[in-house]
């Protein structure tokens, strides 16, 4: 393999992993603070679709990416709703919300467009222009940190470098600020919080409603940034995905880049090579495509270093009385 | 104290769920522009107007009470199995590997052993995470879920590199032999002089997927193990303290679960296709949960809301045929279902709790 071709799939690596890293930072917040969340796939896919629309319409990215929180934060809020509120079943909620983003997605889709579920095709300010960064040109001639700079770190839309900057900004905020340890703590103890006069289904709504802005973000940069507009499904099981690099990444938002940016150089080799060969044993394609499902459950298992979730993740918090 | 009777907690609240999500249901179908009572009569007309209308009906039907039965039986042992679409993806193997393997004489020995394939194959797939659940506390419903992941990719490798026939290019597998043909519902009917129409897959498995409403019921409420694993699901330190092995419960409630889920096979693969195909499941696994949860996790309350769920996916077939309104308005229904029978269970129990009780005091 040559230097380019190594470029070429660390560049589409990079591409790849920002909407996961969303993702998956989306589900930390979600469920640190003990809010289990496996609807991260439909509120992707809705957002993806609403995100798709509106730039289509409007051709105006930005308008399409607010849009698409909205309607990223309009499913957290169903799911907070059934999960907080009204102490349902967390995960069947979140089986409901996947349903209801695929569902509805193609519904409205077809109806509005007549496309089979697909949105109209963005151009021009209707997705994220690449960014070139300062001095990329005038780098680019230098023998090999040139093209890395130049092909590799350079060139990506804003949500990319967004996505990389939440990494050390969650960090913070789950570790170093009061919001943080609270919203842990909710997820760890919620009867301590309670106790210390802190508000267990506010604090569980903020990082409902955190996991919905970062979802919408994901699915945007989906319609926006990685492709040119909405097709149905376009999720295609991301948000489980990001749910496994999650729990790879123990719940840290650190390990959660690195978690994501191996899934995605996965999926990267996955696009390029139908069939890998390693001196005479042939990877077939679908093993790389399964690769990132088999590692779970193999960190899962606890053979490789145990994987705990939060304490109280998964369970409604009934105050006593 | 019971807030209210049985039968307001068994049927009126589902049902009141029900009726929510379908009122919803309506107003999409009103925000899209179609008219729902017209809707609402396609969909009858179709699915249950015409003998050719509950053939298909009653072929879904079929599906969703294995699915169901499966969500249900693991949802006794507190487990909640959302691998029924990986599990059934395995019967699909179970049943090709076993109709392509030996050169059957007739349809009842292939059915059998193609049932066992079917179950076992399922069950082989729900074992793992069982297991990782049991002994390793791995969650079962991640481990579930990768599960439905891996279990597409194996399916993929598999059609594509060993049962594709030679020279063709569609990555499925060759068609079973004349002899393993099911029965269909309208031979068997017409053994009896019921006229049935004969354009329609349902067939014999319907009876199967009957029986093994019969035998689920029989299991949990009247057999030893049937009581341990309610007792498993209700409290597993009161279970431990019972002397109830909770790593044995684990797998056996599982090892059911994903045999069930894998016999829709049978149904599918060897009644409708005759060949292993792509993605043969069609999302009836996920389905399953929305039906266990419809049916309040009891057999028969399964077969009623499966047929419901089969009435809704040929309803909204032909809405897809003659209407603007396409087939992914069952997703939504389903969705909305799960939403209101399972998650947003305490929203309409809640209200209807407080309405008993106020009925007693004023007694």
């Amino acid at each position: 393999m040559d230097f380019l071709t190594l470029l070429q799939i660390l560049d589409s690596t990079l591409r790849l992993a920002t909407p996961l890293l969303l993702a998956c930072l989306a589900g930390m917040f979600s469920e640190r603070a003990g809010i289990f969340d496996i609807g991260l796939e439909g509120k992707m896919l809705a957002a993806a679709f609403v995100s798709g629309a509106v730039a289509a319409v409007t051709v105006n990215v930005w308008l399409g990416l607010l849009a698409g929180i909205g309607a990223s934060l309009l499913l957290a809020g169903i799911h907070g709703l059934a999960s907080i509120t009204f102490r349902g079943n967390q995960l069947i909620s979140g089986v409901a919300i996947n349903s209801l983003a695929a569902g509805l997605t193609v519904l409205i889709g077809q109806n509005w467009f007549g496309l089979g579920g697909r949105t109209p095709s963005l151009v021009g300010d209707g997705r994220f222009p690449p960014l070139t960064l300062p001095f990329s040109e005038a780098l680019a001639p230098v023998p090999v940190i040139g093209p890395i700079y130049h092909d590799l770190i350079s060139g990506h839309t804003f949500l990319v470098y967004g996505a990389m900057a939440l990494v050390p900004a969650s960090w913070w905020l789950l570790s170093r600020t009061r919001f943080g340890l609270r919203l842990r703590a909710v997820g760890e103890n919620p009867a301590a919080v309670d106790t210390a006069g802190v508000s267990v289904v506010r604090m569980r709504f903020a990082a409902v409603a955190i996991c919905g802005v970062l979802c919408g973000l994901a699915g945007a940069y989906l319609a926006t940034g990685l492709s040119a507009g909405f097709v149905k499904d376009m999720t295609a099981g991301r948000g489980f995905i990001a749910l496994a690099a999650l729990i790879f990444a123990k719940w840290r938002p650190v390990q959660a880049m690195g978690a994501c940016l191996l899934f995605g150089l996965l999926e990267a080799i996955a696009n390029r090579y139908q069939n890998i060969d390693l001196g005479g044993v042939i990877i077939p394609v679908q093993f790389m495509q399964a690769l990132p499902y088999i590692l779970t459950v193999v960190i899962l298992a606890g053979f490789v270093g145990k994987a705990v979730p939060p304490r109280a993740g998964g369970e409604p918090y009934v105050k006593e009385r | 104290m019971d807030r209210m009777p049985k039968w307001a907690d068994a049927l009126l609240v589902p049902l009141i769920s029900l009726i929510i999500a379908f009122f919803i249901s309506g107003l999409v179908i009103l925000a899209i522009g179609e008219d729902p009572i017209a809707a609402m009569k396609l969909m009858i007309d179709g699915a249950l107007g015409s003998t050719y209308g509950w053939g298909y009906t009653l072929y879904y039907a079929t599906n969703f009470m294995f699915t169901g039965l499966a969500v249900a039986v693991a949802f006794h042992a507190g487990l909640f199995n959302i691998g029924g679409e990986g599990q059934a993806t395995l019967g699909g193997l179970g049943v090709a590997v076993v109709c392509l393997a030996l050169p059957w004489p007739h349809w009842s020995l292939a059915l059998g052993a193609a049932v066992i394939g079917a179950a076992a194959f399922g069950a082989l797939w729900a074992a793992v995470p069982a297991w990782l659940q049991a002994k390793r506390g791995s969650h079962i419903v991640i481990t579930t879920i990768m599960f439905n992941f891996i279990a597409a990719s194996l399916l993929n490798y598999v059609l594509v590199n060993i049962m594709r026939p030679v020279g063709s290019m569609d990555p499925a597998s060759a068609r079973f032999a004349v002899e393993t043909k099911l029965p269909r519902l309208h031979e068997i009917l017409g053994l009896v002089g019921i006229p049935f129409n004969n354009r329609n897959p349902a067939n014999i498995s319907l009876l199967i997927a009957m029986a093994a409403c019969v035998l689920v019921w029989v299991l949990i409420w009247h057999t030893r193990l049937g009581y341990q694993i309610r007792a498993f699901g209700k409290s597993e330190k009161a279970a431990v303290y019972a002397g109830i092995r909770p790593v044995r419960i684990t797998m056996y409630a599982m090892l059911i679960s994903g045999g069930l889920a894998g016999m829709m096979a049978v149904n599918n693969v060897m009644g409708e296709a005759q060949r292993l195909v792509l993605n043969s499941v069609e999302g009836a696994g996920f389905i399953g949960i929305a039906v266990a949860l419809m049916g309040r996790n009891h057999p028969f309350g399964v077969f009623l809301a499966a047929i419901l769920f089969g009435f809704l996916y040929q309803g909204g077939a032909e809405l897809a045929l003659w209407t603007k309104i396409p087939r992914e308005l069952i997703v939504v229904v389903q969705a909305l279902v799960i939403l209101f029978t399972g998650a947003l269970d305490n929203m309409v129990r809640m209200p209807v709790e407080r309405v008993f009780m106020a009925f007693r005091k004023a007694k």
